[in-house]
């Protein structure tokens, strides 16, 4: 009975989390949407709802009725997995991100690994779903995807690398906690925007979303879905775009600390103040789809290797040295 | 305990069987699907017994980056040799002997390990190596290696680091009649150099390139 009463804890736990992380999903697709119209002197989805907040319901309904189509010749197994690997992957990553010093469903010692590992993996669900669709442009979406998404991993490592200098510990809250006088993003502000821009890359959002491409690729290896399955795919990507948000907040912008110390702000939960600044974050990412023209692929890789690889490492180098040179390293 | 012991049984059991697909499956793309569990699986036995910081690099390097690029190469290769025929043909019958003379050196050297672990702990020097429990292993892991063994940590990557320079350096082929793209050219381009006004006569045309 013990056993059955902390399952039931924790899974009414995972609830709270999840149900509130849907949903915020479904709302940021309006907000992307309608920033996006903003920007260009539209008005967006508003229709549906008050300011046409129900919008991502109403599309999702549709999808829910849509029939589900199987292509005779795809790798059904694998077909059908793809999405639902995303989705999950773009879910489970948030066992680990902190809301307040206590609000946290998994404060495991090496969150920030945890939450780089389920990033990489992320890459599955586009690999699976191409190759299995057994077609020439999903495939061909799949391929350019996973090497992008690759190349830009090793550059948000190295970043991460540069935070953890700075802190002394691979544990979320503690990272938070070690920005209570200064954000990281002051000190590492080169890092942060190399930050944002390999989160776009690794999240496929424009102007990287060559994956996608629809000009030339028919939006790539969502090609052959359709839907639930293409909806899954596409909440998964919100999740991921999130979940790449609330890891720029965490490691530059403090995570759920109060901007100022003083007595108003404190008051005001920790958990106001993580999705405040994952807001503020993703309003960046969609004012970024809304501005900038699609990058070129090879210059799409030549900007991962060649320009933020190098750039990242110098950094590591420069804190390591300034940490050491004042004697300012984190030891414990 | 039984909570451990459930998920100790269903993490190795999805370990062992995967790992045995590996080498079963028809279709060699599933065999990369199901060596990916196995890293997977294996991680997650890894986090059980407390090595948190080795079951999340094994999950970031093996299935965030080496599996990836198996992937690559498998998917890439011809869809008409995908059919994994290992032990159909006649030709192959000659590896089996070789695989049989590995598979047993192996499995020797791991009861050699495992029986000398279990019978005479002292040779191996496994208690005093361990560090202080109340440090997490990350703290430990980098205090063995960046202290008693730097240099050796250090020489590891210098080995990997010209593994990799070698390997680029052997596949690298300079091709001639490459156009290559400048981007500062293509950037700095103005429009007075780019765009010309001309006089066209009529019937005699413009000849563009020259």
């Amino acid at each position: 009975m013990e056993y059955l009463s902390i399952v039931f804890q924790e899974v009414y736990k995972i609830l709270f989390l999840l149900v509130p992380v849907l949903v915020s999903v479904a709302m940021i697709v309006w907000l992307d949407r309608r920033v996006w119209a903003f920007v260009q002197k539209r008005q967006g989805p508003n229709v549906v709802g008050p300011f046409g907040l129900l919008q991502s319901l109403a599309d999702a309904l549709k999808y829910i009725f849509k029939e589900i189509i199987i292509p005779s010749s795809s790798n059904k197994v694998i077909f059908i997995l793809a999405p639902i690997v995303t989705m999950t992957l773009a879910l489970i990553a948030w066992a680990v991100i902190p809301f307040s010093a206590t609000q946290v469903l998994a404060d495991i010692n090496v969150g920030i690994l945890y939450l780089f590992a389920v990033s990489s993996l992320g890459v599955y669900g586009i690999i699976m779903g191409g190759w299995a669709s057994n077609s020439k442009y999903p495939f061909l979406g799949a391929i350019r995807s996973a090497a992008q998404m690759v190349s830009y991993e090793v550059s948000i490592g190295v970043i991460i690398i540069n935070v953890l200098l700075c802190v002394g510990s691979l544990n979320l809250n503690d990272i938070v906690i070690a920005q209570q006088n200064m954000w990281f993003v002051i000190p590492l502000f080169p890092m942060f925007v190399i930050f944002f821009i390999s989160a776009l890359a690794e999240t496929n959002r424009p102007p990287f979303d060559l994956p996608e491409a629809e000009a030339e690729l028919v939006a790539g290896y969502q090609t052959e879905y359709s839907g639930m399955m293409y909806a899954m795919f596409w909440l998964g990507e919100y999740a991921n775009i999130l979940l790449m948000c609330a890891m720029g907040a965490i490691l530059f912008l403090g995570g759920w600390m109060s901007p100022i110390d003083v007595y108003p702000f404190t008051l005001v939960p920790g958990a106001i103040w993580l999705i405040l600044k994952i807001l503020l974050l993703f309003i960046l990412f969609a004012l970024v789809k809304a501005i900038v023209p699609r990058y070129r692929y090879d210059q799409l890789m030549r900007l991962g290797w060649k320009v933020f690889l190098p750039l990242s490492l110098i950094w590591v180098v420069l804190t390591a040295s300034y940490l050491f040179y004042f004697n300012l390293l984190p030891v414990n | 305990m039984i909570a451990h012991a459930i998920f100790f049984y269903t993490f190795s059991i999805i370990a062992v069987v995967s790992a045995i697909m590996v080498t079963a499956s028809k279709n060699t793309v599933h065999s990369v699907f199901f060596l990916i569990l196995d890293f997977i699986s294996i991680s997650c036995l890894f986090i059980m017994i407390g090595a948190e910081f080795l079951g999340m690099i094994m999950l970031i390097v093996y299935v965030g980056a080496v599996a990836v690029l198996f992937l690559f190469v498998v998917m890439m290769l011809n869809v008409a040799q995908q059919k994994n025929q290992w032990f159909a043909g006649q030709a192959t019958s000659k590896h089996i002997p070789v695989g049989l003379i590995i598979s047993t050196l192996i499995f020797f050297e791991i009861i050699i390990v495992i029986g000398g672990w279990k019978y005479k702990p002292e040779i191996f020097d496994i208690n005093n190596s361990l560090a202080n429990i109340s440090v997490s292993n990350t703290h430990a892991l980098g205090q063995i290696l960046y202290t008693d063994y730097i240099h050796v940590f250090q020489i590891s990557g210098m080995i990997l680091l010209v593994a990799m320079v070698g390997a680029i350096v052997l596949t690298f082929r300079q091709r001639s009649g490459l156009k290559r793209q400048s981007y500062i050219k293509q950037i700095s381009r103005e429009r007075t150099e780019g765009v010309e006004v001309l006089e066209v006569q009529s019937n005699k045309g413009v000849k563009i390139d020259d």
